[in-house]
């Protein structure tokens, strides 16, 4: 029998050559990961410099107060951001409604059948179009068939049905989160199968499905391609005072100005990304405090 | 003592049931509605220019005479895109997720989590705006030829924006594999790299396939970063420090532009949507597909 | 104890905590060699926590700090100079759940000794493994199907031959059959005698009859202190403690 054969092998704490490879090998390995995840957190940081460094010495009230203009020193982004607000508040009352809607009826009401399962694979796979493809259908349907053209109300329109997908799943997993007893205890006193739904399961779900909203809306806002598609302005020297007004939006602002080859334009752009940045970084911070408060009860 | 009523029909509970159900389905109508219209606006741009001429021709000009509609410039474009930001988002990506999952302790994840998902969110114009005027300056001082506009410049944001994907989807696909089977590998006296490399990487292997796939799939049908940085040349080429047009930023250039709605060249929007539209469908079915099974495999 | 040869392995004082938790209190216990050394307790009792100690399987777990020393052949496994990989080639271990990787049942077997090494033709040494953990005739035509087509007691097996190709002096077995039917359970309690032999085990159990029927020594632990330890006999049937009494006729635990 060949076990226990120690005379093979050195003493503990004289390791051998190949081990101390081996090693070496591991070490650098985990230097690796460690210096490459540094470097990807690094380039979030010399992001934010960049644009920092670009666009603070741009912002000021008259930043936010004034129209574009040619002029970089006269211009703003007040109409940017009144159309992203527009755009923002249409999109959350079309996409909050439908998108629980779906959820609760594929949580709690959806038979186990092929067309249920069809409906879920299809979400899923929604979540992965391109986002510019929903501007190809907004501006077919909205624009075009519905005759809404270059409206608020197109571009809310185009970003619910962008947004659905996102909000349906994590509404879903809101509402999958709480506890099967509580719908039990609930139909045991007789409630009908909406009373149910409405007197418990969604105000046990409702902080996961708004953070899961909010998350949604911050996507909108910093998409700029579907709303490019329908035709939003890059040029808009008014607010909407409707949602049938033409208008434009923050990243098709910034888009712009990026696109210019003029330097003070560039900078312009950063003091708008700082714009843009700071409603998202408010919305995430939001999401998070609704999250905190959820779990806290 | 009365028997048990038959039960009645609760019509408000068949309404709602009714409004429920058609929430759902909006899925897929829109599912439906993109395929028609594609397929619909497509049928009538094949009228105009044979199937031939738009899948085997190699010259992309249809806003100006001579017209020419081959699209495999703009398939060379959004090509070159996928694997320079393949390059930087793969290997970088898989790498944050190792660390996450295998070495990082639970302080330096929950500082590393949320600056990746902070990198996820941040709009992708503003990575255009980052390639404009950082990341191009940049390349032209290393190397002599580089244009104004370049694929290059494009791919490498391209694969910052998709890295923070690759690197959650990976994480989770590595974090699935049970502790046990590193447990088992370090009992017969393996080192952390030959527990993470020759067990843990492969026993994850279809979920991380799932993400690369889903990581290529973003950058086909990543928009505004290519639109600002890579140009608007459709450009049969494999070099990346070139100006280039992808799919994507050709749809935006007609957008841009005063193409009245009905002709020719409004159609080629609809033509290029469908394939672009074909290629991502496919990769996320395929992702989709993969992932499930990976997570039959460890429930 | 009648047993006079020096011990194989032992733990010093040792006490092991989890941030600050002591799990394992001031245990001082030997392992002697081609012996079966049970250890038994209530869940939660620390022998788990004891048995990884010995092959340094707790080096992986956060905020673990350990005092007191752990001794192989004379020298102390948590040495400066002592690489835990060499501690593990020659102290193995069997999981509580069968984790046979997912690899082929050649693979899961003939791994541990490529990465390591291992000198001879790893054909012979996957055979031998697989005929010491009785598998070789349920496997021996199917060895590049996947592992995890087996059953539970056959990957369990499969495990313990993963283990034996390492040709480790001592394998620890951390309660190997919890996961198992009667039957693959008294394939391996006969296994485990055969494997005497040869090797040194230690076996965490909260299974009081099979400590009874495999082991030499028993060790009872409570609350991670170790409360009894002595031949097996004389720990079921001549306890000296009142707690091991209680313990092992059913009366607690």
């Amino acid at each position: 029998m060949a076990a226990n054969d120690l005379t093979k092998r050195p003493a503990l704490g004289q390791r051998s050559a190949s081990l101390r490879r081996r090693h070496l090998l591991a070490a650098l390995f985990k230097a690796c990961c460690v210096g490459l995840t540094a470097a990807a957190v690094a380039v979030l940081g010399l992001l934010i410099y960049q644009v920092a460094a670009d666009g603070l010495p741009w912002l000021d009230m008259q930043f936010l107060t004034n129209f574009p203009s040619r002029f970089a020193e006269k211009a703003g982004v007040k109409s940017a951001l009144f159309g992203t607000l527009w755009i923002v508040t249409l999109t959350a009352l079309i996409s909050l409604p439908v998108g629980v809607l779906a959820a609760i009826y594929l949580e709690d009401y959806a038979p186990p059948s092929r067309l249920t399962r069809v409906i879920e694979i299809n979400i899923a796979n929604l979540a992965g179009v391109p986002s510019i493809v929903y501007g190809i259908l907004g501006l077919a349907i909205f624009v075009r068939f519905m005759g809404l053209e270059r409206s608020v109300l197109a571009g809310a329109l185009t970003m619910s049905l962008l947004i659905l997908p996102v909000i349906i799943i994590s509404a879903k997993e809101a509402i999958r989160a709480v506890p099967a007893s509580i719908r039990l205890a609930a139909f045991a006193v007789g409630a009908t199968h909406w009373q149910v739904v409405r007197a418990h399961v969604l105000p046990a779900a409702l902080p996961g499905i708004l953070t899961g909203v909010i998350l949604a809306l911050s996507r909108a806002i910093g998409e700029t391609a579907p709303l490019i598609m329908i035709g939003a302005l890059t040029y808009v020297a008014f607010v909407p005072a409707g949602p049938m007004d033409e208008f434009t939006a923050l990243p098709i602002q910034i888009f712009n100005w990026v696109s210019r080859p003029q330097q003070e334009f560039h900078e312009l752009a950063a003091a708008g990304i700082i714009v843009l940045l700071v409603v998202l970084l408010s919305m995430n911070a939001l999401a998070v405090l609704i999250r905190y408060q959820g779990t806290r009860k | 003592m009365t028997a048990l009523a038959a039960s009645r029909t609760r019509w408000g509970e068949v309404i709602l049931r009714q409004l429920f159900f058609f929430c759902a389905l909006i899925s897929v109508l829109t599912t439906i509605t993109v395929i028609g219209i594609l397929a619909v606006e497509t049928f009538s741009f094949f009228q105009e220019v044979a199937v031939t001429e738009f899948f085997f021709g190699t010259e992309w000009r249809p806003l100006l005479e001579p017209k020419a509609y081959g699209i495999l410039p703009l398939l060379a474009g959004t090509m070159l895109i996928v694997v320079g930001s393949s390059l930087v988002a793969l290997p970088i990506g898989l790498a944050c997720a190792v660390y996450l999952s295998e070495y990082a302790s639970q302080r330096s994840r929950h500082i590393v989590k949320p600056i990746l998902e902070i990198l996820a969110g941040i709009p992708t114009v503003v990575y255009g705006y980052f390639a404009l005027t950082f990341v191009t300056p940049g390349l032209r001082q290393v190397f002599d030829d580089v244009q104004i506009f370049n694929a290059a410049s494009a791919a490498i944001v391209v694969g910052i924006m998709v890295l923070p994907m690759v690197a959650s989807l990976c994480d989770d696909a590595l974090r699935s594999v049970p502790g046990s089977l590193r447990e088992g590998a370090y009992s017969v006296g393996a080192t952390s790299f030959e527990v993470t490399a020759r067990v843990v990487v492969p026993a994850a292997l279809s979920g991380i396939f799932a993400a690369f796939v889903l990581a290529v799939s973003r950058a086909i049908g990543e928009t505004m970063a290519v639109t600002l940085a890579a140009g608007a040349t459709p450009n049969l080429t494999l070099n990346p420090l070139e100006s280039i047009q992808t799919m994507t930023a050709y749809m935006v250039q007609v957008s841009l532009g005063d193409t009245p709605s009905g002709g020719l060249a409004y159609k080629t929007l609809f033509a290029v949507a469908s394939v672009l539209f074909t290629i991502t469908l496919a990769m996320n079915l395929l992702a989709n597909k993969v992932m499930r099974k990976f997570q039959e495999v460890y429930d | 104890m009648k047993n006079t040869d020096l011990p194989l392995l032992e733990a010093r004082g040792v006490t092991i905590s989890y941030s600050g938790n002591a799990a394992v209190k001031d245990v001082s216990l030997a392992i002697y060699e081609k012996k079966i050394t049970a250890i038994i307790g209530p869940s939660g009792c620390g022998k788990s926590t004891l048995l990884r100690s010995l092959n340094r399987m707790n080096d992986f777990i956060d905020n673990v700090t350990q005092e007191g020393q752990i001794l192989y052949r004379n020298s102390d496994l948590y040495g400066a100079d002592v690489d835990p990989v060499e501690v593990r080639l020659r102290i193995g271990m069997v999981f509580q759940r069968p984790n046979p990787f997912p690899k082929s049942i050649f693979r899961n077997v003939a791994w541990g000794p490529t990465i390591n090494r291992l000198p001879g033709d790893i054909n012979v040494r996957v055979e031998r493994a697989l005929k010491q953990a009785a598998l070789w005739n349920e496997v021996k035509d199917r060895l590049d199907d996947s592992a995890l087509n087996l059953s539970g007691g056959q990957q369990q097996r499969l495990c313990i031959a993963r283990a034996l190709a390492m040709e480790p002096e001592v394998i620890l077995m951390d309660e190997p059959c919890s996961a198992l039917d009667p039957v693959s359970t008294a394939r391996i309690e006969d296994l485990m005698y055969e494997l005497k032999q040869n090797y040194t085990i230690v076996i965490v159990t909260h299974n009081m009859q099979q400590a009874s029927r495999v082991s030499d020594y028993t060790a009872f632990l409570e609350s991670g202190r170790l409360i009894e330890y002595g031949d097996t006999d004389e720990v079921f049937t001549r306890p000296k403690q009142k707690r091991t009494e209680d313990y092992v006729t059913g009366r607690f635990g």
